[in-house]
């Protein structure tokens, strides 16, 4: 971005955001936002409350068992949608479908079905992810170069070679995106998952920041859950790029 | 008792080391690619596959590889019927083929890592190769770091590595410029002429079939068949590139050649 000729870097952006809150907090226009000053006094308190600790334990716990089973059956069925046409008839509209599903509408189905402890948060963070890693990782087999197959072939590769020596490295830049995706989703799983069904861990602090008007708790928690999905997230990025620069000559 | 061998030693009384008998292929919705495809490839001959697009020499070729199975006919390689890829067969791809993840040692090595061989082994054998197609000095470049004449010879230096007899090379040149083409077909043939293999090579450019091939097969289109064979009967020994394109040999073929193709097209034209 430049204004006026003077290159200004990216993050001066997000420093105008961040005054305009101030700013919109200081006049007390909106009583939502508090300024954006003490959302962050009340932040750093937060990361010291056992409270928090425990919550978060359990959250990270939650999202981790969550993101595992999703990667594992995400890929696999992008796999097997990607190189078996019928499992792609057969499979295809559902995961389009439960792509696009407005999933918490199922979690107090989830819940009848899995009671109130983790194993409903635990599934149903696999539900928020599963479907856009399974899409993209399809996409990405259905991308590969038909000649590097052919290749594979005429030297006599096994199927197992097929698979990990030229499938799987060829795909990697889509399923790495459909993981960086899958993960912001499960983020939100973890949360709606706590707050809808048995508000416990982070689901219950934000219930009760809300209820009580506990603004600036409020909007320091969510603000904890942002830099912790966009942090992961960046991560995934950065490790994609790397894969980008030797996937974007595809030919 | 007389146990036989599973694959025979190529017979001397059929010193034809790819034969090809009755092809022919229907794809799926019943175009007609091939039909009553008989051909023999002598050992050690470099034979073009020549015809316009749509005429199924890609498809013959891949047929050979045992890429792609024939709806009729067979391919023997040494007198024994072929119903896939074998080690005696190599490919070298329009595109390259290339795997844009690994550099150039692993990729011209690839064959040899399919077929288990430890990696010091298999890294000197390709390093060999590296040096072979002169690209010695870019073991560690990837791909994308090449231009497109130097990734063909990185396609090319793969196939060699694995040692095979036959070695299958589809529209090789098609992607490169004309001035490295010109270079590359020079150095095919030297690079040819110390090996000793069977080269089947297809191309759609009638001066690229003429120079490098000992015989051009024309292939007709819709369905594909084999319409003629031409011997090429250049003076190569000792002559630079530009001699043997002058050689009246050289150009009364190429002639010869367009003539028949131009009929296929006016054939097409009436067809239309």
């Amino acid at each position: 971005m430049t204004i006026g000729g003077i290159r200004i870097p990216a993050a001066f952006s997000l420093l105008i955001w961040c005054a305009i809150w101030e700013v919109i907090g200081r006049m007390e226009a909106v009583f939502i936002f508090p300024p954006l000053s003490s959302v962050l006094v009340k932040l750093v308190h937060i990361l010291t409350l056992n409270q928090f600790h425990e919550a978060a334990m359990i959250s990270l716990f939650a999202f981790s068992w969550g993101m595992f089973w999703a990667v594992t059956v995400g890929v696999g069925m992008g796999f097997l949608m990607g190189r078996v046409e019928s499992a792609n008839k057969l499979l295809g509209m559902w995961v389009n479908i439960f792509a696009s599903a407005p999933l918490s509408s199922l979690v107090p189905v989830l819940m009848l079905l899995f009671g109130f402890g983790q194993t409903t948060i635990i599934i149903t963070v696999f539900l928020f992810a599963v479907w856009i890693i399974t899409l993209d990782t399809y996409a990405g087999i259905r991308h590969v170069n038909p000649s590097l197959i052919e290749m594979a072939r005429t030297f006599g590769a096994s199927r197992v070679q097929l698979y990990t020596k030229i499938l799987f490295w060829a795909a990697l830049p889509e399923i790495l995106a459909g993981i960086r995706m899958g993960l912001i989703r499960a983020v939100k799983g973890v949360v709606i998952g706590q707050l809808l069904i048995s508000v416990v861990a982070l689901g219950q602090m934000f219930a009760r920041y809300s209820r009580s008007f506990l603004l600036e708790e409020f909007w320091a928690l969510t603000l904890i859950l942002f830099v912790f999905a966009l942090g992961l997230s960046a991560a995934i990025g950065w490790v994609e790029q790397k894969v980008e620069y030797y996937a974007g000559t595809r030919n | 008792m007389s146990t036989q061998p599973a694959i025979q030693p190529a017979d001397p009384t059929t010193p034809s080391i790819v034969e090809v008998e009755g092809i022919g292929m229907i794809y799926p919705g019943g175009t007609v690619a091939l039909e009553g495809v008989d051909l023999d490839f002598p050992t050690g001959e470099m034979t073009t596959l020549l015809g316009p697009s749509g005429c199924g020499k890609t498809t013959l070729l891949k047929i050979i590889a045992g890429l792609l199975e024939p709806t009729a006919g067979q391919v023997r390689i040494n007198g024994t019927p072929v119903f896939g890829p074998g080690p005696e067969r190599a490919f070298v791809f329009q595109d390259f083929a290339l795997l844009p993840w690994a550099t150039v040692l692993r990729n011209v090595a690839f064959g040899l890592e399919l077929q288990g061989r430890d990696k010091a082994e298999r890294e000197q054998i390709a390093q060999a190769s590296i040096v072979k197609v002169g690209l010695g000095g870019f073991e560690n470049a990837y791909p994308h770091e090449l231009s497109g004449g130097m990734r063909q010879r990185v396609g090319l230096a793969r196939a060699l590595c694995v040692d095979a007899q036959v070695l299958l090379m589809d529209e090789p040149f098609s992607a490169v410029d004309e001035q490295t083409r010109r270079l590359f077909q020079e150095e095919l043939l030297r690079l040819l002429g110390n090996e000793n293999k069977t080269v089947i090579f297809v191309t759609h450019s009638i001066e690229e079939a003429v120079y490098v091939s000992d015989r051009i097969v024309l292939l007709s289109p819709r369905p594909g068949r084999v319409n003629r064979i031409v011997t090429t009967e250049l003076e190569r020994a000792g002559r630079t590139a530009d001699e043997i394109r002058r050689q009246d040999a050289f150009l009364d073929t190429v002639e010869d050649i367009w003539q028949t193709l131009k009929e296929y097209l006016a054939d097409e034209r009436m067809t239309e």
